[in-house]
């Protein structure tokens, strides 16, 4: 279950050591924006040593590398698929072959490491280009997991203010999760920059779940909460998935097709959804409430 | 084998980190080490810090740390940051 992603720079020792313990589900190590071009070569090397020395207890890992345009993302590639983490983020994924190429070079890496698992890829959609290209970015590689949408790069992109209603990015961000879904993968939101503004965080959360997305990254420990919270189901949605699969299993044992819960007809979408929800419910320690 | 050809550093000051300088040495290993934790960690410290010498290849070098508490992971990083920017 991954709801939130934690963007961590890659070359701030301080941080790095301490991730594990900031409450997300996963870690992103950054080695693009947060790097200055002087310290890239640090960063990578941190990053590394960390992936291969340091007990992340389990926790999810992901390592942004350097977008392909630029003369970092080969060795990034080589050095990270080496220590094995879940994923990697691709920066400025415009086209698929962006996706593609990024993939051939993993799996010479993989060969050359003899790595025993496959890393996914999370394309991070944050061009103009990318986003008209979504679905086949998507479905360019069957390393991708998730699509992730980078707001800052693409307003500046689509010649727009970045404003904290985010009306903006509307477009993007349905088109983001139409694509994903279409292809069966993983969504997740841009993070909501201002650290200083809780509320604001909460509401953009709220805004994100409501469109579909799987999590949000977030660029501080300090909006975790919110999107761990805002993203997990609650506790009338957990009762009624319940609800859902009693009705499913009675309607069967006594042989009845169609059933109805709350005078409302179960089709399989709800089913699926109930049972979405209870595979959440049971990862987080959610029980049924007491009747 | 490396070989230290240049002046160079990696890291800061900052918590959790170690500075590192190294530079072109005369013989042997020359390791100095200040650290806020010398008294307790200093000897596991200069360990970590030559097992990746050793690992690089690197037989003679003056290397100089300023410890800020950095675990090993990120000792390792800066001292082969240090090797990759003086180095060949």
């Amino acid at each position: 279950m991954r709801r939130s992603m934690l963007f961590i720079p890659g070359n701030t020792p301080n941080l790095v050591v301490n991730s594990p313990y900031l409450g997300a589900d996963a870690i992103i190590f950054d080695l693009e924006d947060a790097v200055s071009p002087g310290e890239k070569d640090a960063a990578r090397i941190l990053v590394r040593n960390t992936l291969r020395y340091l007990d992340l207890g389990g926790q999810e890992t992901i390592v942004r590398i350097n977008a392909i345009d630029t003369d970092y993302w080969q060795k990034d590639v080589e050095e990270m698929v080496a220590q094995g983490p879940d994923l990697l983020m691709l920066p400025k994924s415009s086209r698929p072959e962006d996706v593609r190429t990024v993939d051939e070079a993993i799996t010479r890496a993989e060969e050359r490491a003899g790595a025993r698992r496959r890393i996914r890829l999370m394309p991070l959609i944050e061009t103009a280009l990318g986003v008209e290209n979504a679905y086949a970015v998507a479905t360019a590689s069957p390393r991708v997991a998730a699509l992730f949408l980078g707001a800052e790069d693409l307003t500046a992109d689509l010649r727009c203010q970045r404003t904290k209603e985010g009306r903006e990015i509307e477009y993007a961000r349905t088109r983001l999760v139409t694509a994903a879904r279409a292809a069966d993968i993983d969504v997740y939101d841009t993070p909501f920059t201002d650290v200083n503004d809780d509320e604001g965080a909460w509401r953009d959360v709220e805004t994100a779940r409501a469109l579909g997305f799987t999590g949000k990254a977030s660029i501080s420990p300090r909006h975790i909460q919110a999107i761990n919270t805002v993203f997990s189901p609650s506790q009338e949605e957990v009762d009624y998935a319940y609800e859902v699969m009693e009705a499913i299993r009675m309607a069967k044992e006594q042989g009845r097709g169609a059933i109805a819960l709350r005078g409302k007809m179960i089709d399989a979408p709800i089913v699926a959804r109930a049972r979405r929800t209870l595979e959440m419910a049971r990862e987080i320690g959610m029980e049924r409430s007491e009747a | 084998m490396a070989e230290i050809v240049r002046k160079a550093a990696a890291g800061t000051l900052e918590s959790s980190d170690v500075y590192v300088e190294i530079a072109p040495g005369e013989a042997g290993i020359d390791l100095e080490l200040e650290s806020v934790v010398k008294e307790q960690f200093g000897q596991a410290i200069e360990q970590v810090v030559r097992q990746v010498l050793q690992e690089q290849g690197v037989t003679c070098a003056r290397i100089r740390l300023v410890d800020r508490g950095a675990l090993d992971c990120v000792i390792r990083a800066r001292v082969e940051t240090a090797i990759v920017r003086g180095g060949e």
